[in-house]
């Protein structure tokens, strides 16, 4: 059971990682990897925040205000200075890197005796629950305090998929939507798509910060290493909660990528536990999202030369 | 109107596939005009129709649209004034957006966008009928992803879209060219009534003779990246195609001499 709850808390965590790289890849087309930065910026400056006596709100508010100008610099560097995507997002993450480790004064920072939003919610949890430990669910005990930060991260998550949703319907998120779709429709509109484009990135990144930042205060530390390997687990996150959906509307993408990243979590989790070595996870996400994109082409390929290579052989 | 004084654009310059696609072109557009642009391929015609829309800088010479200078202006601020529909169907349309997002984005062509929600009931309810008068039955499918039109729709719908905010200058670049016969008669009768309602400033490209000679009120004729004939009043009027094909016949020749000639001094000197 709290091997169930550990898992979904973490899915929905990475949740809002996957939503950030949602608006990147699938919005924007744009393969951001500044977000493997991002991610652990979030979680050093939240933590250093913290440690500093800020309250868990104010740090992650900030964070996330950090990273999305991390992300607006790989914008400008990608549509002012005409650098390839990819290398823009590397630059940025390659100096943040160093930035980050800068910011947490060393490759990990511990938050013991430090109040993250994990345990103001558990102590609201207690609270709620007249102070007991550990209630009954589905015929297994489950701690209070778990459960509590599960909830607490489920409306987070939540909330910002309600945001989005509704930002992607203003006339400002329209643009933005129709920028990755057509960008020389939107010029020809009178909307600046270098903007739209910078402006999106800096929202992607934001996202990114903010699920650094949670998970920092989830597990109690900030770790250097916490990024690595973030825009391929998000990617993966967002193409099975695709394959989930099946739909190409907005609201159901959105909830997809959540629901996306919490089934991976939930494999991952599963597969650790019938014995995968911890160490290959991060070979079979990348094997996993490779087949992912590359099958559909290739079962296009292989319907398009069957029938010819049946003639061939008669 | 339109005021674009001796523009120059050279692509890849200084390398060896460098392309001298402007060379010099002056035009002064009246209010109200509807300018056909005819020329072989690779006249420029299609970079001339660029250059005012801004898709890239000039390098030489100024673009002013109703008095106010935009030679330096990049193609997004430049869209306030001008509305575009393109040679390719795709290229006007976002096809993972519905009809109605598609046509709300550009209610607001050279408008700030902000937070306000982009479609609202007595909204989408004008947009509708706006789209009821391409008289294509689209009304009825506004919540439909313009991805699953055919070219002929998304060109008509470009076009709409290019004149929902009425623009002081209309861009079209062989609109029709890319389309079957039916569709493209289709989207020119829009265009010819379009124009005509609202009286607009417009440039026209096209490879058609028919549309040339039955099509607005002034022609003029690339070729090199010069305007080599400007036809307007009653010599536009009286206008046939076979004049037009001769014309090209003539400009032919001329380039075959220019070869011949080339390949004379090459053999003698090299």
């Amino acid at each position: 059971m709290n091997l169930l709850i550990g898992s979904l808390t973490i899915g929905l965590i990475v949740s809002v990682l996957a939503l950030g790289v949602y608006i990147s890849f699938r919005i924007f087309n744009f393969p951001d990897l500044t977000c493997e930065g991002t991610v652990t910026l979030g979680a050093a400056v939240s933590a250093v925040l913290l440690l500093n006596g800020s309250g868990p709100t104010v740090a992650i508010v900030v964070a996330m205000l950090i990273c999305a100008l991390a992300g607006a610099l790989t914008g400008v560097i990608h549509t002012r200075f005409k650098v390839n995507d990819l290398l823009a997002g590397i630059l940025v993450m390659t100096a943040l890197y160093s930035v980050n480790l800068h910011v947490m004064g060393g490759s990990n920072l511990p938050l013991a005796h430090t109040s993250g939003f994990a345990n103001a919610a558990a102590h609201l949890g207690k609270a709620v629950f007249g102070g007991r430990e550990t209630i009954e669910l589905l015929g297994r005990s489950a701690s209070v305090s778990d459960l509590s930060v599960l909830f607490a991260v489920l409306l987070i998550a939540a909330c910002v998929c309600a945001l989005l949703y509704a930002f992607f319907r203003t006339q400002l998120g329209l643009a933005m939507r129709a920028t990755g779709d057509n960008s020389q429709m939107i010029r020809a509109l009178g909307a600046s798509d270098s903007g739209m484009q910078t402006m999106g990135l800096a929202i992607s990144n934001a996202l990114c910060g903010l699920s650094g930042a949670l998970l920092a205060q989830y597990q109690g530390f900030a770790d250097i290493s916490m990024g690595i390997g973030s825009l391929v687990a998000g990617l993966a996150s967002v193409i099975l909660g695709e394959a989930l959906v099946g739909s190409r509307k907005l609201g159901h993408l959105l909830v997809a990528a959540i629901l996306g990243a919490i089934l991976f979590r939930l494999l991952v989790a599963v597969a650790l536990r019938v014995g995968l070595n911890p160490n290959d996870l991060k070979l079979i996400t990348a094997a996993f999202v490779l087949i992912a994109l590359v099958a559909p082409m290739l079962i296009r390929q292989w319907r398009k030369h069957k029938p010819r290579t049946g003639v061939r052989h008669a | 109107m339109l005021e674009i004084h001796d523009i120059h654009k050279t692509f890849n310059a200084g390398s060896s596939n460098e392309v001298r696609s402007l060379q010099g072109v002056t035009l002064s557009l009246d209010e109200g005009s509807f300018v056909i642009v005819l020329g072989t391929n690779g006249s420029g015609k299609s970079t001339l129709l660029n250059a005012v829309a801004g898709s890239f800088i000039t390098d030489q010479g100024s673009i002013a649209i109703d008095g106010q200078d935009v030679t330096t202006w990049p193609e997004h601020r430049r869209a306030r004034y001008i509305g575009r529909v393109f040679q390719n169907p795709f290229s006007g349309t976002a096809p993972n957006l519905t009809i109605a997002e598609n046509l709300t984005l550009a209610s607001r062509r050279g408008q700030s966008r902000g937070l306000g929600w982009a479609l609202s009931g007595a909204h989408t309810a004008l947009l509708r009928e706006a789209v009821s008068t391409l008289g294509m039955g689209l009304e009825l499918r506004m919540d439909n992803l313009i991805g699953s039109l055919s070219g002929g729709q998304r060109q008509a719908l470009t076009l709409l879209m290019s004149t929902l905010v009425k623009p002081r200058l209309l861009l079209l670049d062989e609109h029709t060219a890319a389309l079957d016969p039916k569709s493209a008669d289709q989207v020119i009768r829009i265009t010819d009534r379009v124009v005509t309602r609202d009286r607009l400033t417009t440039m026209m490209v096209t490879h058609s003779m028919a549309q040339a000679v039955s099509l607005g009120d002034r022609l003029i004729m690339m070729h090199r990246g010069r305007i080599i004939q400007d036809l307007s009043g009653a010599e536009k009027r009286r206008l046939r195609p076979e004049d037009l094909l001769a014309r090209f016949e003539e400009v032919r020749r001329a380039d075959l001499l220019d070869e011949s000639a080339a390949e004379l001094l090459r053999r003698r000197y090299i």
